[in-house]
């Protein structure tokens, strides 16, 4: 038999029963819409937190104190969070010792309430420099940061989130007025443009003032030398590797370290966030698939269900097709091309409504949908394999039907 | 005298039915030459089909040996039966067996499809037989738009279409009105003068009177045998 006549044979038989032939591929339909949607919206997620991060600067050193504990948990020992210091944080920011980095920011930060006139509100004051906007990639809504003036002679300035400002104040537009830490009274000079939240954390609930009015007057915690992260941004996203060698060799170095084995501290990429964030998103992903492999598993099940009853109700069919010399590998392969013709047919109509959908959700969920190519590719590959391992069964069973049983049936 | 085309000795067929065993036929012998017009007559349940589904290797022997145009089909599998079926026999049954997606010709072109004969020559082929059987006006419609005669008519023209060495047919007129069943007889009357070999199975005296040769059938036996009837 020649492979175009198998083909239209096939085609014939699944024109001849459109209604069922709709309604066997429904279930292909809906599992490779469905495969096309969670895949595209755990790739889109993926796409927006990589965005997110990006915007935070992908060219940033996070110095922690303690040394971080690996999988075995062996390393350690320190952890005490008060080994790293203001005198840590002057070296870093010198150019012959780390000459990959550029700005240093280190962060003295306590919880403290903050007073206006009848109302109070507490939240994280962080002490630092005045490299802190340029580090951190904040911007000023009213007024300006503190200067180095001021952070030189301890002045009593604050800067205050946006969202400190509106809860103390109830508006932004607060510069000049006074708030109390205390029984301190610092002057605002600036509040923070709006940048959002990370996790859990809002950005915009904070208060900044210089790193000597933290230690000064604010700091109560006996540490005057200790700061709880530096930041340090390298000279370009380039040398971020090379920076960040400079800065662990140097701070081995100060705390008087052999090897950093034995680090008291943690110096972390923000590209490590970026993996631990992307790692998330593949199990949401692949959870995603799973739930819809199911759908597809179901949709394959439909297949095999309908093809037998299409085995049954066409016995005669087969026995006369057997009489006039079909052997049993021309009716397996007519079953079996009907099955996955009704896969490809499934899995074509199944893209498009995934794809459509992928266009049309965003607006409405406010969520990206990333359509890859490879998915479609595959979506269609699989809805055909699947038609294929449904169809064998039931083709077997077809084949194997003896040509005077199956003419004899009525 | 030539070769014969079909040479049956001692076939026997049993059908197990859960334990029951049921000897349907009992050690026939027959020798059919080729342009002979057989008819096989017995009573129902006599091992008629049987006999036809042997002949048509449709199914196989429980024991004897099966010649059909010098190949001996007795021992032969799935695969070799299919092409036989396919080379050597053109089938008539008494319920027509056409495939209602399929117009006239599509039908009568079905075996040559299995035959891996190319779509252009197929299609002459298949108009040549339609006609043949004088529905060469009605090669588009489909079933459902012929009568009954007309439908075995197509049934005829699609076992001649390979040139098969024998034409089988299992109770032809079985579903036909008096009309068509002399429409359809006559036809094969015709086919056997222009030299087809052909096997007529039936219950009816009077339709088996046509043919040249007549086996009595009778609980899967011959009896009488090959005596011929005067036409
Ligand atoms: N597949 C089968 N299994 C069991 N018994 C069968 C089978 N086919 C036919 N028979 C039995 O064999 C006998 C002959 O049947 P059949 O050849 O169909 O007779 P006829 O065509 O002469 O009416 C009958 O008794 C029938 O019941
Ligand atoms: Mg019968």
């Amino acid at each position: 038999m020649r492979p175009a006549d198998l083909l239209a044979s096939s085609w014939r038989a699944i024109r001849s029963h459109k209604m069922r032939s709709a309604l066997t591929m429904l279930g292909i339909v809906v599992g490779i819409a469905s495969v096309v949607l969670t895949v595209g919206l755990g790739l889109g997620t993926q796409k927006d937190v990589s965005e997110q991060i990006a915007a935070l600067g992908s060219d940033l050193l996070i110095v922690s104190p303690g040394s971080s504990t690996d999988e075995s948990g062996m390393r350690g020992g320190f952890g005490s969070g008060e080994t790293l210091t203001l005198t840590d944080a002057e070296a870093l920011a010198s150019e012959v010792a780390v000459p990959d980095a550029g700005d240093v920011a280190p962060e003295k930060t306590a919880s403290l309430s903050l007073e206006y006139g009848e109302s109070n509100w507490t939240t994280d004051v962080t002490g630092t420099t005045t490299s802190w906007t340029e580090v951190r990639s904040r911007d000023l809504l009213y007024g300006s940061f503190f200067t180095a003036d001021d952070a030189e002679a301890g002045a009593s300035v604050i800067v205050l989130g946006a969202e400190t400002a509106q809860e103390l104040f109830g508006t932004t537009s607060v510069v000049g007025q006074e708030v109390t830490i205390d029984g301190e009274a610092l002057e605002v000079v600036g509040v923070l443009a709006e940048a959002g939240s990370s996790g859990e954390t809002s950005l915009d609930d904070l208060a900044v003032v210089p790193m000597t009015t933290m230690v000064e007057q604010l700091d109560d915690s006996g540490n005057s030398e200790s700061v709880d992260t530096i930041y340090v941004k390298a000279a370009s996203s380039d040398s971020l590797s090379a920076a960040s060698q400079e800065t662990t060799s140097l701070l081995l170095n100060l705390h008087g370290l052999a090897s950093a084995d034995d680090a008291d501290f943690t110096v972390e990429v923000q590209d490590s966030l970026l993996d631990a964030a992307t790692s998330v998103y593949e199990k949401l992903t692949v959870l995603l698939t799973g739930i819809a492999a199911l759908a597809l598993l179901v949709g394959g099940i439909g297949v095999m269900n309908i093809m037998l009853v299409s085995v049954t109700e066409r016995t005669r069919e087969i026995g006369l097709r057997k009489a006039l010399g079909a052997a049993p590998a021309n009716i397996r392969n007519q079953f079996l091309i009907e099955a996955m013709i009704l896969g490809l047919s499934g899995g074509a109509v199944g893209v498009i409504i995934g794809v459509g959908l992928a266009l049309a959700l965003p607006s409405v969920l406010g969520s990206t949908i990333v359509v890859s190519g490879l998915a479609l590719v595959v979506s269609v590959v699989v809805a055909v394999g699947i038609g294929a391992v449904f169809g064998v069964y039931p083709a077997a069973r077809a084949a194997r039907l003896a040509p005077i049983d199956a003419l004899r049936d009525q | 005298m030539s070769a014969p085309v079909i040479e049956l000795s001692g076939a026997r067929k049993t059908y197990h039915t859960g334990d029951i065993e049921f000897e349907a036929l009992r050690g026939i012998d027959c020798r059919i030459f080729p342009g002979e017009y057989v008819a096989i007559v017995g009573p129902s349940g006599s091992g008629k089909s049987t006999l036809m589904n042997i002949l048509g290797c449709l199914d196989v022997l429980t024991s004897g040996r099966y010649v059909l145009a010098g190949e001996d089909v007795s021992q032969m599998d799935e695969v070799a039966l299919a092409s036989a079926r396919n080379r050597r026999i053109g089938f008539v049954f008494q319920q027509f067996h056409l495939l209602a997606s399929l117009t006239a010709v599509g039908n009568v072109e079905l075996p040559l499809v299995y035959a891996g004969i190319p779509p252009a020559e197929r299609r002459e082929r298949a108009m040549v037989a339609l006609e043949r059987v004088g529905l060469g006006d009605k090669s588009r419609n489909h079933p459902g738009q012929l009568s009954g005669g007309q439908q075995q008519r197509v049934a005829i023209a699609r076992a001649l279409v390979t040139e098969p060495a024998i034409v089988l047919a299992d109770e032809p007129t079985g579903n036909l009105d008096s009309h068509s069943t002399r429409d359809v007889l006559g036809m094969l009357d015709d086919l056997h003068a222009e030299g087809s070999t052909i096997v007529l199975i039936t219950h009816e005296s009077d339709v088996a009177a046509r043919a040249g040769t007549v086996y009595n059938v009778t609980d899967g036996q011959f009896v009488g045998a090959g005596t011929g009837i005067a036409k």
